[in-house]
């Protein structure tokens, strides 16, 4: 393109001895949206970040409007007039929408700050743009996709010709996704020009003129967006065809767990789950879909027996059970994989082997007369390693050394190894890249074809439609009826994700 | 015997007032400190650097100002160094400034010795003398309260509305507030992190020390080792207890105070049935409740003990 703004040539970036950035070229023109597409670990977010500063490109100059780019000074950037959105935005959520956005514009030498003046210029920008927000607001109070238009706006307010967004759909409903692509093309018909980052082939097709594909670290692929199609691109993310995943529709069993009328109340008072009812079968899979914060961790947490005071009944089993502890739901069979994995799914300092025993290192044979038995949990450990195919150089590995793939997979090895009734999955896919996330849905599909009951609860509603049998949509606390995988339609569930349509057959929606 | 008859007694909220001032400053130094992220241990060691380099300046001719000026600079040295460790090196908050306090304190007391080998009786300096405002000060009970005492006093106060506004007035406070509750946001709007943590542990360490030099050079004519005794970690509990709040932080202060005047003054009248460190015990146990009281749902500043670290994943 002759009329390129931004320029980027031979940019490589290593990581200690990881490639991040490999030999990267291209450009960007005045009121273009080019989709940077690719699987998590190519180096779109890396790439990206050297654009605006945070990092420094070992090799590789940046031209943005014909003038060399001042690499690692995020100020540089944007005076050059390159604005990033940040995949986790880069707010501070007790301060309110207009200081977030003030921050950094005016002198630091500067007496006196002039919000008023501060305001007029955002209200002209948000009419001008179509982005509405109370400035007044507390960050903290507002939905995720709002942040994300006080992100927008903070790139804006700086004069930004250039916005660079990282996975912004990530975390919105199919609706906001929807309403952020408007404004983007809202925003190059004013000339500026847009960069964003995916790996959600859809939104490439919809929504870019132009795309590029990074694959460890290298471009492999790069095409006008109209000449290409869905199967072009994926072969060119993963190398290769994508795995199919086949699904064997299993004829449900009986009901392992059930709840009825849940409610739970958070220490500052909230109710984050008010009066849920849910019904999961052997041999089923169960989707919860729905924007995170919605309540899902609380019920995984609940289920997991780690919230214990909750008004309503769970049933195992068509069982009561009256008291749950982290313990009895091991002991009753449920298979934690949590979203957060070195949170509370691993100890990262601790070995690989350590991680596997880590539920029954107090049973035999892995402990007798009150001393552990290396030698029974090392063998077993192996032997999980090797069947779940856990990349690990030994079992003495910490666990922080291996990938996010490979930590998963360590989860899944303990988790399912013990044969669970209950399989309770939490985000089981995120971040991962295309290759262990179809392990992971191999693995749990497995599971229910064994006879587990499966509940997946995730953001991500392809993951959803590829593997589970029945899907119900979380929703401030709130749990809606669940329905055939099969016969649901996407916009509909996207409706119930952002509150707009009816939970329960045949009722009015209250919000 | 009228235990409580001192409430009416000017003498005893003149003490208070008195009592507080090291604390304010001290308090709104840690403040400082917490807003931009950097939680500051080193408070108890700075404060007896600050103590004694300010006392030593005067004793050795300096006057009286520049004493002062001399005790906020060395403070900042120690900030700095602080902030060298835990704001550039990303170290642990806590265990630098602990370091910190061992070297101000021991630092203190080995230059005293080193400087006045032979002092058996603590030598005197001529302190600040309470300074009356006209007019003010002739209000009956609270012009003789809050307008009779040492400049210090009057500058804690003035600091107090000074830190506030420059904190939520200024560009400078927001990129302050801002770079404790999320640095990442600050990186991204093109400002430099360790500059603003650098520069907001230094000045709340300056403040620190002239906290301290208000004990040699007002409250007290001499110097004597330990003599901060404590104080700076009371600071420590007042700040969470002001829930990071300027204005909030007088009131903890003064009510620190307050606590520990009444002990003297109990002491005083209780005779022996007791023993002395009872009464000595007490205000540490008040502060101890109203902390229990007051913080339970503390908002800590968002990034508060996180290092920053640029260009790292």
């Amino acid at each position: 393109m002759n009329d390129a703004i931004l320029t980027v040539s031979h940019i490589t970036k290593r990581f200690g001895t990881i490639v991040a950035n490999e030999d990267i070229s291209f450009s960007l023109g005045k009121g273009e949206i080019v989709a940077l597409l690719g699987e998590n670990g190519a180096g779109k977010t890396t790439l990206m970040s050297i654009l605006f500063g945070h990092y420094v490109a070992d090799s590789g100059t940046i031209e943005v409007f014909g003038k060399k780019l001042v690499e690692g000074s995020p100020r540089a950037s944007l005076k050059a007039g390159v604005g990033m959105v940040h995949q986790h935005f880069t707010l501070a959520g007790n301060m309110g929408v207009l200081e977030n956005i003030m921050l950094g514009t005016e002198s630091l030498t500067c007496l006196k700050s002039n919000p008023g003046k501060a305001k007029k210029k955002l209200n002209a920008l948000m009419e001008r743009f179509g982005l509405t927000v109370n400035p007044k607001a507390l960050v903290k109070d507002l939905s995720v996709g709002e942040q994300q238009r006080v992100e927008i706006l903070k790139v804006l307010y700086r004069d930004a010709r250039i916005l660079i967004l990282d996975e912004p759909t990530a975390v919105l409903t199919p609706q906001e996704s929807d309403s952020l692509f408007e404004t983007l093309s809202h925003l190059v018909k004013e000339g500026l020009s847009v960069i964003f980052i995916t790996h959600k082939m859809r939104e490439v097709l919809a929504a870019s003129h132009r795309c590029i594909v990074l694959r460890r670290g290298r471009v492999v692929f790069a095409s006008e967006t109209c000449k290409t199609n869905a199967k072009t691109l994926a072969r060119a993310m993963v190398g290769s065809d994508l795995p199919k995943i086949f699904r064997q529709r299993q004829i449900p069993g009986k009901e392992v767990l059930s709840l009825r009328d849940i409610t739970l109340v958070d220490k500052n008072g909230k109710k984050s789950l008010t009066g849920l009812n849910l019904s999961l079968k052997s041999n089923q899979i169960l989707g919860i879909a729905g924007v995170s914060g919605n309540g899902q961790s609380q019920l995984a947490d609940m289920i997991s027996g780690l919230v214990p005071t909750y008004e309503g009944q769970i049933l195992l089993d068509s069982k009561v059970v009256s008291h749950i502890s982290p313990r009895r739901m091991i002991t009753e069979g449920v298979g934690r994989i949590p979203d957060d994995r070195t949170g509370t799914g691993l100890i990262s300092d601790m070995s690989v082997m350590e991680n596997v025993a880590s539920k029954d290192y107090g049973q035999f044979p892995f402990s007798k007369r009150g001393l552990l038995q290396f030698k029974a949990i090392a063998a077993r450990a192996n032997r999980l390693v090797k069947k779940f195919d856990v990349r690990c150089p030994g079992i003495d590995t910490q666990v922080r050394q291996l990938s996010g793939g490979n930590m998963q997979k360590l989860i899944l090895a303990r988790e399912l190894s013990g044969s669970p009734r209950i399989i309770l999955a939490n985000q089981p896919t995120w971040g991962l890249d295309v290759g262990a996330a179809s392990h992971v849905h191999r693995q749990l599909l497995k599971a229910a074809e064994d006879g587990a009951g499966v509940l997946i609860i995730s953001e991500d509603l392809d993951e959803l439609f590829q593997v589970a049998d029945k899907i119900c949509v979380m929703y401030h606390g709130r749990l809606s009826d669940s329905q055939d995988a099969d016969s649901v339609d996407r916009a509909h569930l996207g409706l119930i994700m952002s509150g707009q349509a009816a939970f329960h057959d045949g009722e009015k929606n209250e919000t | 015997m009228d235990l409580m008859g001192f409430f009416m007694e000017t003498g005893f909220w003149m003490a208070c007032i008195r009592m507080a001032t090291p604390l304010i400053f001290g308090t709104l130094g840690e403040l400082i400190c917490e807003r931009a992220g950097v939680l500051n241990l080193g408070i108890e060691g700075i404060m007896a650097a600050g103590c004694m380099g300010g006392w030593m300046w005067v004793y050795l001719g300096g006057s009286l100002w520049t004493g002062i000026v001399f005790a906020a600079f060395i403070g900042a040295v120690f900030g700095l160094l602080h902030a060298g460790f835990t704001v550039f090196l990303g170290l642990s908050q806590h265990v630098t400034g602990l370091g910190i306090t061992l070297l101000g304190s021991s630092l203190s007391a080995y230059v005293f010795r080193m400087l006045l080998p032979k002092a058996t009786t603590p030598p005197k300096i001529v302190p600040f003398q309470a300074l009356e405002i006209p007019f003010l000060g002739d209000i009956p009970f609270l012009g003789e309260i809050f307008f009779s005492q040492t400049a210090l006093t009057y500058l804690a106060l003035a600091a107090i509305i000074f830190v506030a506004f420059v904190l939520f007035k200024t560009p400078l406070g927001l990129a302050l507030r801002m770079v404790g509750e999320n640095p990442m946001a600050v990186e991204a709007q093109g400002l430099n992190v360790f500059y603003l943590r650098t520069l907001a542990v230094c000045a709340g360490s300056a403040m620190m020390a002239v906290g301290g030099a208000f004990l040699t050079m007002s409250a007290f004519d001499a110097y004597y080792i330990g003599m901060v005794n404590g104080r700076g970690w009371i600071c420590i509990a007042l700040v969470v207890f002001s829930s990071w709040k300027p204005f909030k932080a007088l009131a903890g202060c003064l009510l620190f105070a307050a606590f520990d005047a009444i002990q003297m003054r109990v002491q005083q009248q209780a005779g022996m049935a007791i023993p002395y460190q009872f009464y000595l015990m007490l205000p540490y146990v008040f502060s101890i409740v109203a902390l229990v009281i007051m913080s339970r749902k503390a908002a800590y500043p968002n990034a508060l003990l996180i290092p920053f670290r640029k260009g790292e994943r």
